[in-house]
Order: structure tokens, then C-alpha cells, then sequence
């Protein structure tokens, strides 16, 4: 176990000689909870690999899988109910899904650090915002007491928070959302993590404020030469920050591409859907925006076929019995789908709107 | 006053402009105020700190040897100027006795519920925190223990752990060992119910995202437990424990009052009622002083606690 351990924080010092690397190289995961109700199949053998210090964007709507796969890499679900019933998730090396949980201690926080959605609730109440600051620095790089707290202020003052050296002994309620925000940002960067997973880190947050922890999160991406996995359901969101997207849906991934070429040529009909669901400036302000009929589908049910296949205007006959493979249908860009939307007149209609 | 500005609620209106402007107050200070709030509570708290003066201090004027020289020559007298609160059956002075039972009767109180809270919080926390067949174990032990009442329990344990016990010295004082087991039985018969509500928190609170969050960033399990859930519910538990002295000292008092608690010439409150029982109608001053002390002190723990109730409530934001 100590060599293990060793090795792993090793690794971290070849950073930059590696950068042309995978970082994280998710296979087949799989990940299910056995409720009352019946199983739920969150995660239907999901694959992705992210190079170091790149930025991976993770977008679909809610209950689609989102968190529960980046959570599952981290083992952070409840095991029982939750059950990884299949995959690796290869970290630098060290299958994720594989090593003692002391390892995977150590490595979360420290190599891979995660934001949660809801500042307003993912901070503890009753301790002093020094104190969980000073926390991952103390387990983690075994400082001691004066020089966690010297480095907490430090971190403060990085993700721009004014008069660092006081706040530290203020409780969260003291804090505005915004602020939450950033000392979230501030207890996951302490150790310099190789990989930040945020989990819709904006979603709770008013637009200015949105835009000043994008801004912060990338800037801190730049000087560290960390990797990113932003989850999101906002598209408007992803343009700006990352460059590489995987679109997801009831635990598929059903089409992952470079960003540009997602907005400019999607081509799975459900990007194509959550595209023009998105508001834009150029857009005529009488046109309704296109909601997707039906709801997503029941994930107690064993998925069989393309799972988008209910609510897809171009379903044909195959898309309910066989389950499209992810494909790569051009360089760097993959779509699960059996229906080539380009070649399809329909596709004409949606990307005009009702005019 | 003319410089403020008049606002119709006094609540209000009392709360100066500075400390409009000031950050939300910590919860240690908004805790306080609305304690003091509670004049009932002060009245406890005052009445507590009265006894504590009472135990500490007498010990200073009257020595433990006085408290138990015997001259049965002046044995059941009643009140008088030598003896403050009379004599008992064997000339001692019921005045030192007190003094040196409220110190027992406090150390039992104390110690029993600092037992009682370990215990409690140990056992309630692994079983909220794990859940599962640990659970299951730990509560159906739990429940075990709280089918049986806890008078018959204590009896059976006192009449069964007393027998021939040794005394012994803490602090360069000697006690009767029964003062040991009067603590240790009292302390673990007394968790299951803080365990209950241990149990109850963590189970709630280890649901809210800044555990996952603190797990996120390696925090190990033991410290999620202690350092990060245990603190959310440290209301409850000093509520519960707070009412679990005065819980404490009355059982004492109960036990040694049957004859089967700590054992003389070491005294307490309730072994002195037990000497009074022949003498209920002839001897007033005898049962009265330690019954009086006893009734005082559960009143304020009751009281203080009562006020705690209010001023940890998380639910409440009002100073």
C-alpha cells in the first residue's frame, strides 16, 4: 500500500513532461442503484479519455448521468444502493475503480478535486471557513497548523476574496453565494489537484456572478495546468471553456465532438434539439424556443434500443430494437445514432425554426 | 435616543445602527442572547451556580473529618447555632454533610452523563453513519436495553456490583468504591436514549452535500464523523445531556435512598434521606436540607436546560 501511494503522488511531478498523455481514460462504466422500486440504470457503459490539462465539457439534461458518472470515478456514490457494475476509470496509470479506499482517500482532493453544485449547502455550517480550508492541506501535504492557515489566506486571496487573514475564522452563513462559490474553489485548489471535476459549479449562482467563476476557474486551469471536467446543462456555458464535449442522455453518451464543430455541425439529433433550445441574440425574438416533446425515459427500465428513440423526429424502424454504438463519423467527432441528420430534410426545418 | 431613527417594533428599535451594519452574529452570541432571554433559565443558571458555591466553598470552612465526626451525645438535635441544620441519628452535622454529599452527589451527576454521553455518541454515531447490519446490531442492542426499565436495571446492578467493594482515593480523598459503580451503572443505563437521538441526527445530516463535498476532498471517515458531522449536532446533545445530570443525581439519590447507593460514612444527598426515613415525622431537619438541596438543583439543571432547548434550536434565526 505505501508504494502504491508513493508512486501515485510520484507521477504528479512528470506533469508537464507528460502533457500529450491521457489523464483519465473512462471504459464501459457502468453504474446502477438497486432502490425499492426496482434497479436504476444510471450509466450505461460510458467511455471518455481526457488528456492532461485538457478541458472536457459533460452537458445533458438532469437525471441524464452526469454527476453520477463523474461520482462513480470518485466512489463518492453510496454503495449499497449504488453499484459500479462494470467498467475502469484509468487515472495516470491506477484503475480508480480498482484500489483500496485509503488510496482513493488520497487521491481525492489531492489529485482530483471536485465542485458541487450548490455553494449554499456544500459548505459545512458549523465550521469556520479557515478550518475547512486548512483541512485538505493538513491531511494531504501534512502541514502544520501556521502554515495551512498562512496557506488558506493565500488561497483566499487567489480566488478573490477581500481581507483573506479575517474571513478564515467567519462561518459560511457570513459568506454571500457568490463567495461560497469561490472559497468552494479555494478548499479544491489547495493541493494544486491535477484534475478539477465541477459539477455545474454555476448553475446556483446569478449571471454575473456565473461569469466571474468561469472566469476565475479558467484562469486558475491556465497557471496550474490542470484538467477540467466541467459538467453542465447549459450549452451557452461550454462554448467559451472547453474543447472538447460529450453530450449525454439516460446514461449514454450520445455524441462527443470538439466544441466548434458541435455548434456548427451536430449530429445527433438530440444536440441538435438541446441547440435549438437555447436562446441566442441572432435569433428573431418572436421565434419560440423548440422544447423537446415527451419526457426522458424511465431509467427503472432495462435500456433497450436508442434511448432518445421516443421523442426523436428522425427514429426509424432499428432505432427502437438494436442501441447505436458511439461512431466516429469524422475526425474527432462521434455520434450514437443510426440516422445520418444531415442528409435528412428534417434537419432543414429544426435549424430554421418556425419562420 | 433622538439621533435613531424610531421604529415602531421595540425589538427593533433597540438594536443600534452600528450593529444593523455589523456581519451576522456568531452562533456562540446569538446563542447567548436568546438564553438570556429566558428568565427562567438565568434563575437556573443562578441557582446552579449558587450550589456549585455552596459544595466548593463550604468544603473550605467546614473539613471532610468534621463532616464525619460523630458524638452520639448530641445525636438528633434540632437546628441551633453550633449546628446550622441540626445533627442525625449519630451527632454528625447535617450542614457539612450536605457540603460534602453535593460535592459526591455533583461528581456522580457529572461523571455519569460525561459516561453516558461518550457512549451515546459513539454508539448512535457508527450506527447512523455506517447504517446497515452495524445498525441493525447496535439499535436492537439499544432497544434491548431501553424494554428493561431502568430502576429495575439499576437495582439489580447496584445490589449486584456493590458487594464488597474497596475504597479508594482520588485526589487524596477517600471514597467508598460504591460512589465508582453508582457512576458506571447509572452512565450505562442512561445512553440509549442519547444514542437514539445521536443516531437520528447523523442520519439526517450525513445526507447534506457538504459531507459528500468534504468526502470529495479525502477527508478520512473518522474525521467526517467526529469533526464534521458530530458538531451539526451538538445542540441536541447538550440539551440531553444538561437534563441527563439532573436525571443522574436524582437516580443516585434514589438508589443510595434504598439503601443499595453509595455507602456511609461517605455521604450524599440521598443516602442522608435514607438515614432520615425512620425520622420523617420527628426529625424534619434531617430529610429537609438534602431534600431541599436536591430538589434545587434539579429545578435549575431542568430550567437551564429548557432555556439550551430554545437558544440551539437551529430552526430558530431571532435573537
Amino acid at each position: 500500500m505505501g508504494f502504491e501511494m508513493l508512486s501515485i503522488h510520484a507521477v504528479g511531478r512528470y506533469k508537464v513532461m507528460m502533457t500529450s498523455q491521457n489523464i483519465l481514460d473512462v471504459t464501459n462504466l457502468k453504474v446502477r442503484f438497486h432502490t425499492p422500486e426496482g434497479t436504476v440504470h444510471a450509466v450505461n457503459g460510458v467511455s471518455f479519455s481526457l488528456r492532461e490539462g485538457g478541458t472536457l465539457a459533460v452537458v445533458g439534461e438532469s437525471g441524464c448521468g452526469k454527476s453520477v458518472t463523474m461520482m462513480s470515478i470518485l466512489r463518492l456514490i453510496p454503495i449499497p444502493p449504488g453499484e459500479i457494475a462494470s467498467g475502469q476509470a484509468n487515472y495516470r496509470g491506477f484503475d480508480l475503480l480498482k484500489i483500496s479506499e485509503k488510496n482513493m482517500e488520497s487521491i481525492r482532493g489531492k489529485e482530483i478535486a471536485m465542485i458541487f453544485q450548490d455553494p449554499m449547502t456544500s459548505l459545512n455550517p458549523v465550521l469556520t471557513i479557515g478550518r475547512q480550508i486548512t483541512e485538505t492541506l493538513r491531511t494531504h501535504l501534512g502541514m502544520d497548523k501556521n502554515a495551512a492557515n498562512r496557506r488558506a489566506a493565500e488561497l483566499l486571496e487567489q480566488v478573490g476574496i477581500p481581507d483573506p487573514g479575517r474571513r478564515l475564522n467567519d462561518y459560511p452563513h457570513q459568506f454571500s453565494g457568490g463567495m461560497r462559490q469561490r472559497v468552494m474553489i479555494a478548499i479544491a485548489l489547495a493541493c494544486a489537484p491535477s484534475l478539477l471535476i465541477a459539477d455545474e459549479p454555476t448553475t446556483a449562482l446569478d449571471v454575473t456572478i456565473q461569469a466571474q467563476i468561469i472566469e476565475l476557474i479558467q484562469r486558475i486551469r491556465d497557471t496550474l495546468a490542470m484538467a477540467v471536467i466541467w459538467i453542465t446543462h447549459d450549452l451557452g456555458v461550454v462554448a467559451g471553456m472547453a474543447e472538447q464535449v460529450i453530450v449525454m442522455y439516460a446514461g449514454f453518451i450520445v455524441e462527443e465532438s470538439g466544441v466548434d464543430d458541435l455548434y456548427e455541425n451536430p449530429r445527433h439529433p438530440y444536440t441538435l434539439s438541446l441547440l435549438a433550445a437555447l436562446p441566442r441574440v441572432d435569433r428573431s425574438r418572436n421565434d419560440r424556443l423548440k422544447s423537446i416533446p415527451g419526457a426522458p425515459p424511465n431509467l427503472l427500465i432495462e435500456p433497450h434500443g436508442c434511448p432518445f428513440a421516443p421523442r426523436c423526429e428522425y427514429s426509424i424502424e432499428k432505432c427502437r430494437v438494436d442501441g447505436p454504438t458511439l461512431t466516429e463519423v469524422s475526425p474527432n467527432h462521434a455520434i450514437a445514432c443510426w440516422v445520418d441528420i444531415t442528409t435528412s430534410e428534417k434537419n432543414v426545418n429544426l435549424l430554421q425554426g418556425s419562420q | 435616543m433622538n439621533d435613531q431613527p424610531i421604529i415602531p417594533n421595540s425589538n427593533i428599535s433597540s438594536i443600534s445602527l452600528d450593529e444593523l451594519e455589523s456581519p451576522p452574529l456568531p452562533l456562540s452570541r446569538l446563542a447567548w442572547l436568546r438564553f438570556r432571554r429566558h428568565k427562567m433559565a438565568i434563575v437556573g443558571l443562578g441557582l446552579l451556580f449558587l450550589i456549585a458555591l455552596y459544595c466548593v466553598g463550604g468544603a473550605f470552612v467546614f473539613s471532610e473529618k468534621y463532616s464525619n465526626f460523630n458524638d452520639t451525645s448530641i445525636a438528633i438535635q434540632p437546628p441551633s447555632p453550633e449546628h446550622l441544620f441540626g445533627t442525625d441519628t449519630i451527632g454528625r452535622d447535617i450542614l457539612a454533610r450536605t457540603i460534602y454529599g453535593g460535592q459526591i452527589s455533583l461528581m456522580i451527576g457529572l461523571t455519569a452523563v460525561i459516561l453516558e454521553v461518550s457512549v451515546g455518541i459513539l454508539i448512535g454515531a457508527l450506527s447512523g453513519y455506517f447504517g446497515g447490519w452495524l445498525d441493525a446490531v447496535l439499535m436492537r442492542f439499544t432497544e434491548a436495553i431501553l424494554i428493561i426499565p431502568q430502576i429495575f436495571l439499576l437495582l439489580v446492578m447496584a445490589k449486584f456490583f456493590t458487594g464488597d467493594i474497596q475504597e479508594v482515593t482520588i485526589f487524596g480523598r477517600v471514597f467508598s468504591g460504591s460512589v465508582i459503580v453508582i457512576v458506571v451503572i447509572i452512565g450505562m443505563t442512561s445512553w440509549p436514549y442519547l444514542a437514539r437521538i445521536v443516531r437520528a441526527e447523523f442520519l439526517s445530516i450525513k445526507e447534506n452535500e457538504y459531507i459528500l463535498a468534504a468526502r470529495a476532498i479525502g477527508t478520512p471517515t473518522y474525521e467526517i464523523i467526529f469533526l464534521h458531522i458530530l458538531p451539526n449536532c451538538i445542540a441536541p446533545i447538550v440539551v440531553s445531556a444538561t437534563l441527563g445530570v439532573a436525571n443522574a443525581i436524582t437516580l443516585e439519590a434514589y438508589i443510595s435512598f434504598l439503601g443499595l447507593g453509595v455507602r456511609p460514612p461517605t455521604a450524599t444527598w440521598g443516602n442522608m434521606l435514607e438515614g432520615a426515613y425512620n425520622y420523617i415525622e420527628t426529625a424534619y431537619w434531617m430529610w429537609l436540607f438534602p431534600g431541599l438541596l436536591i430538589l434545587l438543583i434539579v429545578l435549575g439543571i431542568n430550567f437551564v436546560g429548557d432555556g439550551l432547548r430554545d437558544a440551539l434550536d437551529p430552526r430558530s434565526r431571532t435573537v
